[in-house]
């Protein structure tokens, strides 16, 4: 007598811990392997394109935020580097290093998450809990600069939209030096650990041909040992004056993306540093009146600067027509946008070009041939969140 | 290539029918062909040795409602060797099927899927073409021009029916769209007047 055998389909989420979001994983199963994995996304679609060309240039601005929330404002920066490009306006010097220390403290956010919840996914407890408490200390930076832990918009095209507050600098700069100590706890718990490494070393492989077809970004393709990020590629604001190093995997496998998120951690600490030495006191936004609201004190005494304030909170600063792709190094990979002004103080369209989509739509090809296990190591080491991917 | 006028110099050169335009702004090439030459250039582009664009960035699609062509579809793609961007552009009909390039980037799968939610544009031979983003039993284009931001239905828990229903949008309000241009030049609506005035007279 022979028994049929069918493969079991698995519903992984929508509401899965492991999911990181609101992913709606189908599995094929057999056995134990997967076969297949059909990711169903757009769970937290919230038409973020179609907002943004309902809104100014000005009113555009937290959507980014809202996108990768983990890591805010390194979104804002990519949309603020196209307005500028547009507009052809310059950044003062100071606005430059504000704006650059805050997306290394992003990039810096979002490694932790990543790197402890992936931890988390695999077994180990601790490292999330360390990790969180270095969390809460940047988004209390953010909250200082920008007046919210999360959702900063403090970005603008032309600078940022208020200076640090006193006091500010010296305690990030005090932040670089206790960090690296959690860093080093932090892989004293995971990179020679036995179970961390048995869950995921050879799993998940990218090679280099893969990673290109799959136009994965970031680590994923740093990953795989290309060595390939756009802060040195192609640098926007002070990158350039900076010093520092690009962190490359060999084997394509999760656990050296892990290795290379530690290493980027180490380097962004390093860049912040840099910024602290090197700022020096100036404008932090476009003095072009016309861009930049003026100062509150100048609106009861200018006649001028109340018109300005009045046209700039109503009407929006106009963008003449142009289209343009910006793209910046976020934590998880390019995060482009591809923005068309048609002259009017709204946006054409503005298209949002998320690394976690790339990605997580590999996730099939990666997870084939694996255990149901790996899925959330595999995940996990994507770094995929879903405000980016759904949009 | 190294820099970007020889590479102009040079698609223009081998893809001589197949391009109708060719500009640099903003570092960055942008050409235009038709929907008939897409698959050509795109493998050019990805295979030969001088041009090496072996990453997808993205596809997307504008829309102009306006205009006979009524969408424009936009592919990004960028050179790791010679660190150089570029984008593809074509315009086709509201009801026009374009090829797909999913045999050439696996990445153009979702993609592709993503301007087929948003816009409705269909794409020839895809694999697996079904929508990506929206709701299942999703009705709708949502990113064209002509769909409402409010779009046409919400959802909501019934306590009567104990399951979530989909109902027509009510507005107490209606979405405000404030007419911002200069007070100083007059705004659209007395122009107008003004204009059909003169016109009599």
């Amino acid at each position: 007598m022979t028994k049929k055998i069918k493969n079991l389909n698995l519903n992984f989420g929508p509401q899965h811990p492991a999911a990181h979001g609101v992913l709606r994983l189908i599995l094929e199963l057999d056995g134990e392997v997967v076969e297949k994995a059909d990711p169903h996304i757009g769970l937290l679609h919230r038409g973020t394109e179609k907002l943004i060309e309902n809104k100014t240039y000005m009113q555009a601005v937290p959507y980014f935020d809202r996108l990768d929330y983990v890591a805010p404002m390194n979104q804002e920066h990519a949309f603020a580097l196209a307005v500028e490009k547009i507009l052809k306006i310059d950044v003062p010097i100071r606005a430059q290093y504000i704006r650059v220390i805050f997306c290394e403290i992003g990039r810096i956010l979002s490694h932790i998450l990543n790197v402890t919840t992936q931890a988390l996914d695999v077994g180990a407890l601790t490292p999330s809990l360390w990790g969180f408490e270095e969390r809460e200390t940047l988004m209390t930076f953010y909250e200082r600069a920008s007046g919210s832990r999360l959702h900063a918009n403090y970005f603008r095209a032309g600078g940022v939209h208020q200076d640090l507050p006193k006091g500010l600098e010296e305690d990030i700069a005090n932040f670089c030096e206790t960090f690296p100590k959690i860093i080093n706890d932090l892989e004293s718990l995971l990179t020679d650990n036995r179970i961390f490494k048995q869950r995921n070393v050879d799993i998940g492989v990218v090679t280099k041909e893969d990673a290109l077809d799959y136009s994965f970004s970031g680590v994923m393709i740093r990953g795989s040992g290309v060595p390939w990020d756009l802060r040195k590629s192609q640098p926007y604001d002070c990158y350039e004056s900076l010093d520092f190093k690009i962190p490359v995997g060999k084997n394509g496998d999760c656990y050296d993306r892990y290795l290379c998120r530690i290493e980027e951690m180490k380097e962004s600490v390093s860049i912040i540093k840099q910024c602290l030495a090197k700022m020096e006191k100036g404008p932090i936004k476009s003095l072009d009146g016309k861009i930049s609201p003026p100062p509150k004190a100048e609106i009861k005494q200018s006649m001028e600067a109340l018109i300005h304030h009045f046209k700039l909170f109503t009407e929006g600063y106009r963008v003449p027509k142009d289209e343009i792709y910006t793209a910046v190094e976020a934590p998880k990979g390019e995060f482009g946008v591809y923005l068309i002004s048609d002259g009017s103080s709204k946006p054409y369209k503005c298209k949002i070009r998320a690394p976690g989509f790339s990605h997580l739509q590999s996730m099939d090809y990666l997870i084939k041939g694996h255990m149901l296990a790996d899925v959330p190591a595999v995940l996990g080491s994507l770094d995929i969140v879903f405000g980016e991917v759904d949009r | 290539m190294k820099n970007l006028e020889d590479l102009e110099k040079k698609i223009n050169s081998e893809l001589t029918t197949k391009i109708n335009n060719t500009e640099i702004k903003h570092n960055q090439i942008y050409i235009e062909t038709d929907k008939e030459d897409i698959i050509d250039v795109v493998i050019f582009l990805k295979t030969n040795q001088d041009t090496k664009f072996r990453q997808l960035i993205d596809i997307t699609v504008v829309d102009y409602p306006e205009q006979n062509q009524r969408f424009e579809v936009v592919y990004l793609f960028l050179s790791h060797e010679f660190n150089q961007r570029l984008i593809v552009k074509y315009s086709i009909g509201e009801n026009e099927v374009i090829p797909s390039l999913t045999s050439i980037f696996p990445s153009a799968n979702w993609m592709e899927r993503e301007v087929f939610d948003m816009y409705g544009v269909s794409f020839k031979d895809h694999p697996d073409l079904r929508r990506i983003l929206t709701d299942y039993g999703f009705e709708g284009h949502p990113l064209r021009k002509d769909f409402p931001l409010t779009g046409h239905s919400e959802v909501r828990y019934s306590e009567d029916q104990k399951k979530v229903i989909s109902e027509p949008v009510k507005l107490e309000q209606n979405y405000r769209n404030f007419d911002y241009e200069s007070p100083w030049e007059g705004t659209k609506y007395i122009k107008e007047e003004i204009e059909s005035n003169d016109k009599k007279n």
